[in-house]
């Protein structure tokens, strides 16, 4: 990236309070198109708070959030996915009720060409993810790997610039992890999908994210390439909990 | 209309009031402890004023002895009601608890409705028409003992969840289910006795209400929803809310009844609730939920 | 046994077979009781089907709906008879009422997050103020009822509905299988399938980029608009309007009866309730009187019980089972191949 690049994604001193309790604190950082960034750190640190507020969920109390430049604070989340942003819950959320090719053909609906194009479009993530076999079963009915895909499938449908993934690898064997990983590759080497991952497993972090955020307690504590940042004193005691009782 | 007027017709209707937070409590004792809406809610106390009437028709029974009996059949009623019904919607999603429960208050409505028929029965105490004089008020005797009676139970019920250990259990399961299970209280158990204390305290509403109405299966309806009216103000799980909902709109319908004309108070009722429920949905004194 | 291969043409033929004989059968059999009972049926099925759409699909819970049925009644009967309007032209002044009261209940408690139970109790709170408010309303005959003249100068029957019984079932008839197809073209439109996904999961659907507000309200409206004319067929049939009956919530709970019976979010659901539920409440009535027990509480009963037997063991409802036994699909549900 040169110098002169705007990023994909640029957080700007972003602070929300919750009734007097700060779950993020004055945090910057940026995600250049086409990059992978990791946003890491222990449980409470804000990063699912950080996700909310990127995709519209919550209001920053302070600071700005820009999107190619544009503002993003004070969307709704239906409007911000609009702008290219998807994104995945850390509890998988698919429709339940609704069968695999439905879920995902809802996210196709986005572009407002009609059902028939969302359905080809819906065929199409299917069969990237390698979910076309169970387009027919009902959502409820899958496996939690097949639901965090269905989730990736439905956010894909979308269309997005800007994926953003809470913890889509949480709770995965680890020939899964590996699996989802290569997926996640492949949508970011080959169709230039910028990622934002919350991530617990740093196997996967190291192999996949150009850099890495980390957050403690609401607050910045490093932000670098993957290899400096887990070499640093203060993340290492932020996870492993020097200071604490 | 001269200002003692207004006065005394507001005293009533706060009274009266404080019956129907008695039994918007029993709702709202439900719903704190295990989320379930009791849609049968009205039902359930016009089936204590009926038991308060048998009692009165049969064995000339004062409404304030039939207190404890109508209350302890209740619980039993509840109590089973949870064990056979409620107990598995608990975690069901909202609108099919709901459903059931309209369907348990159509049985229960028009239960009564075969058993006593669609006329009017009320009781006949020996002071029915004996007053208070204090100052410019004029308080129907009835009424006082009505209110009174209400504020007592509802100071029981209180006691019961503040000061033993029966009570705290079912408060800790109310704050947290999961934690509960796992410090092995006996979950299942504390709910169905939650649901046979809510109605339990419908019934005795029920009761104290025969001393001021005339008791008919169709005010069941009315008052199921004059209870979600009150606990709504009043804010689900909000024992303190739901009396004073139930005097503000106690005393919102008395002063209708002055204003507007007395078969458009309940008016101001809907409209109130319409209100809060837009502008603050968790109730004048209540706090988000979840 | 015949196979036919495809589920969707099977059911297409299975319901215009269904379609013709209810259009048949009124030729053939001369009963002024059976046209009655059908005429119930018909109503219900309508109604349910409206409300269903809301419910079942959009999975927003109103008990309040027999608001949309008395405002359309009102607005037909008031138009005709301080203005003498007929209801051809009225009927469209009442959906539009319907739709405006649909409006402001959606918007204000879509808008204010009003979600779930206390979204089913902000209908009722509507139902039960605009039902004391008509009380009070001389103008349409307040409490005392509200009556249509029964004479008629018009030339032809059915031009201001002042036909036979008959002519009313047909009406029906046109009514319920025209919002049976128009439902089952709204939901295979983006907008069903929007409603579907808020139904589901409201935040999720955000996520997906669906604006909830407005899709929620488009359910409401359609709702309310489509239940309009059912109030402005009971107007006209019945010839007299009570707040009383027009607004009681518990019509707005018989209302919601057949579908949930015949199964929420299904297409045939709500007719398959209705053409279960109200020859059930039927043979219930005459059952008694040929038994000379006089019991005015026993059919709602029933209905309670049946809604909680429903509610706990069947809570998809009839249709979804026997749909999978008769090997159709319901096109609510129905995955189309590649």
């Amino acid at each position: 990236m040169t110098a002169g690049d705007p990023p994909l994604l640029a957080v700007e001193q972003v602070t929300k309070r919750f009734r007097g309790l700060t779950a993020v604190a004055e945090v910057s950082f940026t995600v250049p198109g086409g990059a992978i960034v990791a946003l890491v750190g222990p449980n409470g640190a804000g990063k699912t708070t950080l996700f909310n507020m990127i995709s519209g969920v919550f209001r920053p109390t302070v600071g700005a959030i820009r999107l190619d430049g544009r503002d993003l604070v004070g969307l709704d989340p239906a409007r911000v996915c609009r702008l290219g942003v998807g994104r995945t819950f850390q509890l998988v959320r698919p429709f339940p009720a609704l069968t695999v090719l439905d879920n995902v053909l809802i996210g196709g609906l986005v572009h407002g060409d009609g059902v028939a194009a969302a359905r080809a479009r819906a065929w199409h993530e299917l069969d990237r993810l390698g979910l076309a076999g169970l387009a027919a079963r009902l959502a409820a009915s899958l496996t939690l790997p097949e639901r965090k895909l269905l989730e990736l499938a439905r956010a894909l449908a979308t269309g997005p610039r800007l994926l953003l993934l809470d913890e889509v690898l949480a709770g995965l064997r680890p020939t899964e992890v590996d699996q989802l990983v290569a997926v996640l590759r492949g949508l970011n080497q080959a169709l230039g999908i910028t990622i934002l991952m919350v991530e617990h497993v740093m196997r996967a972090v190291m192999a996949l994210s150009d850099r890495v955020v980390v957050l403690d307690h609401g607050v910045k504590i490093a932000d670098g390439a993957p290899a400096t940042v887990v070499a640093d004193p203060r993340v290492i005691e932020s996870y492993l909990g020097v200071e604490e009782p | 209309m001269p200002f003692e007027v207004i006065l005394n017709i507001a005293a009533s209707g706060g009274l009266t009031g404080l019956v129907y937070g008695l039994a918007a409590l029993g709702l709202s004792v439900i719903f704190g402890v295990s989320r379930v809406v009791n849609f049968a809610h009205g039902e359930v106390m016009v089936a204590g004023m009926f038991g308060a009437v048998l009692l009165a028709d049969g064995l000339g029974a004062d409404p304030l002895v039939a207190v404890p009996i109508v209350g302890l059949a209740l619980f039993g009623t509840g109590w089973l009601m949870h064990r056979g019904l409620v107990r598995e919607l608990i975690g069901a999603p909202e609108h099919r608890q709901f459903l059931a429960l309209v369907g348990v208050a159509m049985v229960v409505m028009n239960g009564l409705l075969m058993a006593f028929g669609p006329d009017a029965r009320g009781v006949r105490v020996p002071y029915a028409f004996d007053a208070y004089e204090i100052g410019p008020l004029l308080l129907d005797k009835v009424r006082v003992i009505a209110g009174g009676a209400a504020i007592l139970v509802a100071a029981g019920l209180f006691a019961f969840f503040r000061l033993t250990a029966l009570g705290t259990a079912v408060r800790a399961c109310a704050d947290n289910q999961l934690g509960a299970r796992v410090v092995g209280l006996p979950v299942e158990r504390l709910y169905a006795l939650t649901f046979g204390l809510g109605c339990a305290v419908a019934g005795i509403a029920g009761c104290l209400m025969t001393l001021i109405v005339d008791v008919h299966p169709q005010l069941a309806p009315d008052y199921t929803l004059a209870g979600f009216t009150i606990v709504i103000i009043g804010g689900l799980g909000s024992a303190t809310g739901a009396l004073a909902g139930g005097v503000l709109i106690g005393l919102a319908e008395a002063l209708a009844g002055i204003v507007l004309m007395p078969s458009m108070k309940s008016m101001v009722s809907f409209a109130v609730l319409i209100l809060v429920l837009v502008v603050r949905p968790h109730g004048l004194f209540g706090r988000p939920a979840r | 046994m015949m196979a036919a291969p495809d589920p969707a043409r099977r059911g297409r033929l299975l319901f215009g077979g269904f379609a013709l004989v209810l259009a048949v059968w009124p030729l053939g059999i001369d009963d002024a009781y059976l046209v009655s009972v059908a005429i119930t049926m018909l109503w219900f099925a309508a109604v349910g089907q409206a409300w269903n759409l809301m419910m079942g699909f959009a999975g927003q819970l109103s008990l309040g709906h027999t608001l949309y049925v008395g405002l359309g009644a009102y607005t037909a009967a008031a138009l005709y008879v301080h203005f003498g309007i007929g209801p051809w032209i009225g009927v469209w002044a009442a959906v539009a009422v319907a739709a405006a009261a649909g409006a402001v209940i959606g918007g204000l408690g879509f808008r204010f997050g009003v979600r779930g139970v206390y979204f089913a109790l902000l209908t009722i709170a509507f139902a039960e103020f605009t039902r004391i408010g008509f009380d009070h309303l001389d103008w349409l005959g307040g409490s005392a009822g509200f009556f249509l003249p029964l004479d008629h100068d018009g030339a032809l029957p059915w031009a201001d509905l002042r036909g036979p019984p008959l002519l009313f079932y047909y009406l029906l008839l046109a009514y319920t299988l025209g919002l049976f197809l128009l439902c089952r073209a709204v939901i295979a439109r983006p907008l069903g399938y929007r409603w579907r996904a808020v139904r589901e999961d409201q935040e999720a659907a955000a996520a997906s980029g669906i604006n909830v507000f407005r899709t929620k309200l488009a359910a409401a409206v359609m709702s309310a608009a489509l239940t309009a004319p059912a109030g402005v067929i009971q107007a006209f049939y019945y010839n007299n309007l009570f707040p009383d009956q027009a607004f009681a919530m518990h019509r707005s709970i018989e209302m919601i009866l057949a579908p949930i019976v015949g199964g929420i979010g299904t297409l045939f659901g709500p007719i398959l309730g209705a053409v279960v539920l109200t020859p059930l409440g039927e043979a219930l009535t005459l059952g008694l009187e040929a038994l000379a027990i006089d019991l005015p509480g026993l059919k709602q009963t029933v209905y309670g019980v049946l809604l909680v037997v429903i509610v706990l063991r069947l809570p998809s409802g009839v249709w979804p089972p026997l749909a999978r036994r008769l090997g159709l699909g319901d096109a609510a549900t129905r995955t189309p191949d590649r």
